[in-house]
């Protein structure tokens, strides 16, 4: 019930986080910057994982995040270098790895099961929260064609993530 | 890989001996995270080659259980077809991609 409520949490600030950006109207250096930022947060809560973790399951999920994300990120790095754009940090950025860092302190209390169950249950709300945000938010305001690409494709790789999160989630009851 | 299948056709035809017909090898592609085509008909004996053009690993999952390869960035994996029947497949990292094999006899 905590774990749920928590990360039922962690999306509503997450959303309200980007609302809060859709007024102000992003650029895409910021959009561009927070994907990126999603994708660190990711690798840096799967990294917590691979220690933490004790489920078999779960830590084969959180290697793929870390190697599906560093693709990703790897993908964003290529494109705005080609681009020439300056990633711009922003408060959507801000609030994001400040929840994030809050999540990983939260989780760093946890053991063995507890810590599977909650991490694997943040994943699946993490990557709903950030798929609305990609489809909402992030993918109409970007402005470059190939910066919209490169989102979509990240969208279709988080809502795979969050089933195969749903998935691992399913085998742990 | 290819050239060397059409030195050994090439090879066959001169000598006069006869192939099986029916030995195909079908290209399924997997790029953007999307299976292209995401439904194939084909038949014992023939190969699939599973050609991943994403920059992250995939896999090819039959959900009856019949196979599971695994698709590193980049590359292809070949599988002969062993069993008729239909197989729904999907990718474990992603189990969004999802595809059908129907396999006849």
């Amino acid at each position: 019930m905590f774990v749920r409520l928590s990360a039922a949490i962690a999306v509503v600030s997450l959303l309200s986080s980007l609302a809060l950006a859709e007024d102000a109207k992003l650029t895409d250096p910021q959009i561009a910057h927070i994907a990126y930022t999603a994708g660190v947060i990711d690798i840096a809560a799967a990294k917590q994982a691979l220690t933490q973790a004790s489920n078999k399951e779960v830590k084969a999920f959180a290697e793929d995040m870390v190697r599906d994300h560093e693709a990703v990120n790897k993908l964003a790095l290529d494109l705005v270098k080609k681009l020439k754009v300056t990633p711009e940090d922003n408060d959507t950025s801000k609030t994001l790895s400040k929840n994030a860092a809050d999540k990983l302190a939260e989780l760093g209390k946890l053991k063995g099961a507890e810590f599977d169950k909650a991490y694997v249950a943040n994943e699946v709300a993490y990557h709903k929260a950030v798929d609305g945000a990609l489809e909402i938010t992030l993918i109409p305001n970007a402005n470059n064609a190939a910066l919209k690409t490169l989102l979509q494709t990240g969208l279709k790789i988080f809502q795979g993530h969050e089933q195969h999160a749903e998935h691992v989630a399913a085998t742990l009851k | 890989m290819r050239s060397r299948w059409i030195i050994a056709i090439a090879a066959a035809v001169m000598l006069g001996t006869s192939f099986p017909a029916h030995a195909a090898t079908i290209q399924i592609i997997m790029e953007n995270l999307e299976i292209s085509p995401a439904e194939v008909s084909s038949k014992v004996g023939n190969t699939i080659e599973w050609v991943n053009k994403d920059v992250f690993a995939h896999t090819a999952t039959a959900r009856n259980g019949d196979w599971d390869v695994t698709l590193p960035p980049k590359k292809s994996v070949t599988l002969v077809l062993k069993r008729a029947g239909t197989v729904e497949y999907y990718c474990r990292f992603h189990p969004n991609m999802k595809a059908t094999l129907a396999v006849a006899p």
